[in-house]
């Protein structure tokens, strides 16, 4: 009983294996399944990576826009002394969405953006392992972000901190829905981050192409692998964490009530074994990042490939040891505190071998200074610096100084902003002309990166001295009298700070400049070739954008760089073994072409994620405001699950409208 | 690794062959899993499921009889048995390829290590 | 992880329909997608259940006025209902093996089993929760009781989920209408099935047995 499959002719074929036909007479026929390929529709109920890759982008940037509001905000209220500007409890709101909308609504729902676009066609796959859970990934991470964010028309955001530490997040400190509309959003997201870490896992052990082993794969393709295994264990910690908030605020349930004799530091203890993974998930994409463009531009290729390799694992690994360095200050003893504090400065040395193989990679090659390179040098630069901040934490003595200062907001700005957002933003400069077949313009590009740099610098550096010199973190306000003389003048580099945020600012402006001059359509120079920066890796070898079947013809891969020796053969010359450029991306497209697979059948559109996923919020809204509601979404939910699970994950033939594109792209190939 | 197709004779097969470059369709991928040669008997199970129960039945007596210092790390490694068993024959890790259970031992191996790490900062042995 | 050889013996130039066709079929370690999802999903699983034991763990000796486990297990009935668990695990994997030899009447036979074994754990389950209640054990009474009855509670909702994902496939089997393979999406559910009794194993010694 199928409620969504159109009535064919063909009768049911028993067994297993063949898609179900269902006769006129049995099926329910209310709903024809989706078959749009061009329009909203087609977006709306999509399944193909490249859809949902680039609607994961423009979600996150529009959240990123956000994220970024609030913290010119929290700037504008530190810019002068005694400021009003925000009331001591919206600025409790404000740094604590700032946080949270930057986590886990830009940083990682980028990161999910370019490795849903770029991980199949890096693999020489034509999708993800399980497309409908991909779509309902993204579905659920757009919701539980509107979700969470519809809290500052619903009584406040959340103001206990993007870390929500207990008991001050309990209803007896924290009374207003902000911090039950935080727990039960950043659920949703994450449902969406585990859902997402499953199929991309599969996705890259299962169905790399032909020859594509391990060592071959692309250095992005690895640290994405990387990163989702800690997705795949850290989520389910911070769900059990978030549970518990939400059943002591709305169920009543004693988890962290200390008259009843809980142990604050269990939520810390929750909190950070998921946290501490956290940091690793935001900035191993970006060491993937910087592993593609540096050896691009450098032309050489990447140095020690199987050691950036196994140190992201070893990272990974690791960083699920390192939790309770974020506790040093709590209480928990020297013992723990030793251990924490060892392991700790163990995982610098994995790090610190990616900077030296990075840098050994650029040592003799060609350098050229493209936009994508230099927001690279600048995110290997400041992630150093982040770095090494981070080493002087890692010394637990010094820490108890600098914790909750502002020098700890310093570290995590310089290696989550300097590093692993510096490393995005060259992912769009480097990826853009092949998702939509225009070069950003590489001026803009560089004023881009240096307004966005040195405002950085600016607001984040003097952090570092002001942290150290006893400025508090969360402090709503400093008073004139503070202002002080000499170089740890708090009131000079506040403002400094103040500045260099709103400069940032500008350089995020002149990003959107540049996407909109690019693609006017009367910049006919921004038209951008097949393979514009003479790249290594397979998803340079498709057309631009990709067609729907990402490949004509799925490539057996031979060696690492794998396209890289295609267009390139070692010749010997009388000065030594030369590479000689033998053919053009161009060129291998068209064979491609011409050796295209018959009968590509791609997975059909689906209603059932988007709707799934539209269940949650219903749930969630319920929880706070009205149980009634929350059954009703349940009951939604378990719908919803009956009809994807009866839905085959293509449809049958007669379902598919043939595309509107004709030409000599083999879209489609209809049976019989 | 794949399969013979003779598809006058299996129409299931055939449409299988003509629907040749599936991407991310769970109807279709490898459908032919080693693991299949190497099914065990129901009887193996069935001897699986005894010791179990006999484990259980120890297991509930402990109610009755104190062990001493002996009582927890004894409950403790009935337990384990229990569930290696259950994971190797009933879940078939025993016979299935190696990266299925990298998945769970990686799983499990964090889950103790996190876990007992923070309980041991709670003092809670 | 294991990496199984290439496919050496399709290898025609690039571009060969012949090549995108076994590549589809097949993967590099011969894997199927939906058990490797599965078991990733498992492994993430361990470290749900592991938070919620911990808490447990270190709030099961916190039960402030309220009453605490000496005063209220039921060894002897928790133990029939973890043996009736047990024993669903062995008819669950019985329904996989009658699948997988297409004995389509003997695997919804074993999977109805299974069904009402997993059913009567539950509402064993609810039996002993509403006498604890009413021997004064509410949700909110102390951190022991929170914690007990958010870990069993997680774990009972996974059972009933377990229970009708059961159900759905019994009636699927019968209607011919499962999509992909019908012996896989059984061992699919055989698996969740057998997690879910594996948590249990660890809950019964953990949190029944071991002596506060």
């Amino acid at each position: 009983m199928a409620i969504i499959e159109r009535p064919s002719a063909t009768p049911a074929t028993a067994g297993a294996g063949a898609p179900t036909f269902v006769p006129p007479s049995q099926a329910m026929g209310i709903f024809h399944r989706p078959v749009a390929t061009t329009g909203w529709k087609s977006w709306l109920f999509t399944v193909d990576h490249k859809k949902i890759g680039i609607m994961y982008g423009v979600a996150a940037f529009a959240f990123f826009l956000v994220g970024g509001l609030e913290a010119l905000l929290i700037r504008t209220q530190l810019a002068a002394p005694d400021n009003t500007v925000l009331s001591a409890g919206l600025y409790n709101q404000m740094f604590t969405m700032h946080g949270t909308t930057m986590i886990f609504l830009f940083v990682m729902p980028m990161i999910s953006a370019l490795a849903n676009y770029f991980i199949p066609l890096q693999i020489g796959a034509r999708d993800v392992a399980f497309p409908r859970f991909n779509a309902l990934s993204f579905w659920c991470f757009l919701f539980g972000g509107i979700f969470l964010n519809t809290s500052w028309f619903l009584g406040g955001a959340a103001d206990g901190g993007w870390f929500m530490y207990q008991p001050n997040a309990s209803n007896l400190f924290s009374p207003s829905h902000g911090v039950d509309f935080w727990a039960l959003g950043v659920q949703i997201t994450g449902i969406a981050s585990l859902t997402g870490a499953i199929n991309l896992i599969v996705t890259i052990i299962n169905m790399r192409a032909p020859g594509m082993t391990l060592w071959k794969m692309p250095m992005y393709t690895w640290m994405i692998l990387v990163t989702q295994f800690l997705l795949v264990f850290a989520v389910p910690v911070i769900s059990v964490a978030l549970f518990l908030l939400t059943f002591q605020r709305s169920f009543g349930g004693q988890f962290f009530n200390v008259d009843a004799g809980a142990d604050p530091l269990l939520w810390q203890h929750l909190f950070w074994i998921f946290g501490h993974p956290e940091v690793y998930i935001l900035i191993m994409p970006s060491f993937g990042i910087a592993s593609e463009i540096i050896p691009v531009f450098s032309r050489k290729p990447l140095f020690g490939y199987k050691v950036m390799a196994l140190s992201g694992a070893v990272i990974a690994f690791v960083g699920f040891g390192v939790w309770a360095h974020h506790m040093f200050a709590s209480g928990l003893g020297p013992v723990s505190v030793a251990v924490f504090s060892a392991s700790t400065m163990i995982i610098a040395i994995p790090t610190g071998v990616k900077i030296i193989n990075w840098t050994l990679t650029m040592w003799g090659g060609k350098i050229r200074y493209t936009a994508a390179m230099i927001f690279i040098l600048g995110m290997i630069v400041q992630f150093v610096i982040g770095g090494l901040s981070g080493v002087t934490h890692a010394v637990s003595p010094s820490d108890t100084q600098q914790t909750d200062t502002y020098y700890i907001v310093a570290h995590f700005h310089y290696v989550i902003f300097g590093g692993a957002v510096f490393g995005i933003f060259a992912a769009f400069y480097f990826w853009w002309p092949k998702m939509f077949g225009r070069m950003l313009d590489e001026r803009l590009g560089k004023w881009n990166f240096w307004l966005m740099a040195i405002g950085m610098n600016l607001t984040f550096g003097p952090m570092h001295m002001i942290g150290l010199q006893g400025q508090p973190r969360r402090m709503v306000v400093w008073p004139s009298k503070l202002t002080g003389d000499g170089l740890f003048n708090l009131g000079f580099w506040n403002r400094v700070a103040s500045v260099g945020s709103y400069m940032i600012g500008i350089g995020v402006i002149v990003f959107l400049v540049n996407i909109y001059r690019t693609h006017r359509k009367s910049n006919t120079a921004s038209l951008a070739p097949l393979d514009p920066w003479d790249a290594r890796s397979l998803e340079w070898m498709t057309a631009n954008p990709p067609k729907d079947h990402n490949f004509d013809a799925i490539p057996t891969v031979h060696e690492l760089d794998e396209f890289f020796h295609r267009k390139y053969e070692e010749v010997d010359t009388e000065h030594g073994p030369k590479l000689v450029k033998t053919t053009t991306a161009e060129a291998l497209l068209a064979e491609q072409e011409a050796n295209a697979d018959e009968h590509i059948h791609m997975p059909s559109p689906s209603y059932w994620p988007i709707l799934l996923a539209f269940t949650l919020p219903v749930i969630s809204y319920g929880i706070i405001f009205s149980i009634p509601l929350a059954a009703l979404g349940g009951a939604l939910l378990l719908v919803c699950a009956f009809g994807w699970a009866l839905e085959p994950s293509t449809a049958p033939e007669s379902d598919f409208d043939p595309p509107a594109e004709a030409g000599p792209s083999k879209e489609l190939e209809h049976v019989g | 690794m794949s399969e013979t197709i003779d598809t006058a004779l299996d129409p299931a097969a055939a449409a299988r062959a003509e629907h040749a470059a599936y991407v991310g369709d769970n109807d279709h991928t490898a459908p032919a899993d080693d693991h299949v040669a190497h099914h065990p008997k129901d009887t193996l199970y069935l001897k699986v499921a005894v010791v179990l129960a006999v484990l259980t039945a120890l297991e509930t007596s402990t109610y009755w009889v104190d062990l001493g210092a002996a009582h927890t790390p004894v409950l403790l490694v009935m337990m384990v048995i229990k569930f290696v068993l259950v994971l190797l024959y009933f879940m078939h890790l025993k016979f299935d390829s190696k990266v299925c259970g990298a998945m769970f031992y990686a799983g499990m191996a964090l889950t103790l290590m996190v876990y007992l790490g923070t309980l041991l900062t709670f003092r809670v042995f | 992880m294991a990496d199984v050889a290439v496919h050496t013996d399709h290898a025609a130039p690039d571009g060969h329909a012949a090549v995108g066709h076994a590549a589809m079929h097949t993967t590099i370690p011969g894997l199927s997608n939906n058990k490797l999802g599965m078991w990733l999903f498992l492994g993430s699983d361990c470290l749900l259940f592991g938070g919620l034991i911990s808490v447990y763990m270190l709030y099961r000796g916190r039960n402030g006025t309220g009453p605490g486990p000496d005063a209220l297990w039921d060894i002897p009935l928790t133990s029939v209902s973890s043996f009736v668990l047990l024993m669903s695990s062995l008819t669950m994997v019985l329904a996989v093996s009658a699948a997988h030899r297409d004995e389509d009447a003997k695997a919804q036979t074993w999977l109805s089993v299974t069904a009402l074994l997993g059913s009567t754990f539950v509402g064993a389950q609810v039996y002993e929760f509403t006498s604890f209640y009413h021997e004064g054990l509410g949700y909110t009474t102390s951190l022991f009781s929170s914690s007990f009855y958010s870990l069993t509670g997680f774990h009972g909702v996974h059972v009933t989920v377990g229970v009708i994902m059961l159900l759905t496939l019994v009636a699927m089997v019968s209607k011919n209408k499962i999509p992909g393979q019908k012996a896989e999406a059984i061992e699919m559910v055989g698996l969740y099935w057998h997690f879910v009794d594996v948590v249990w194993i660890v809950i019964f010694t953990l949190v029944y047995l071991i002596p506060t």
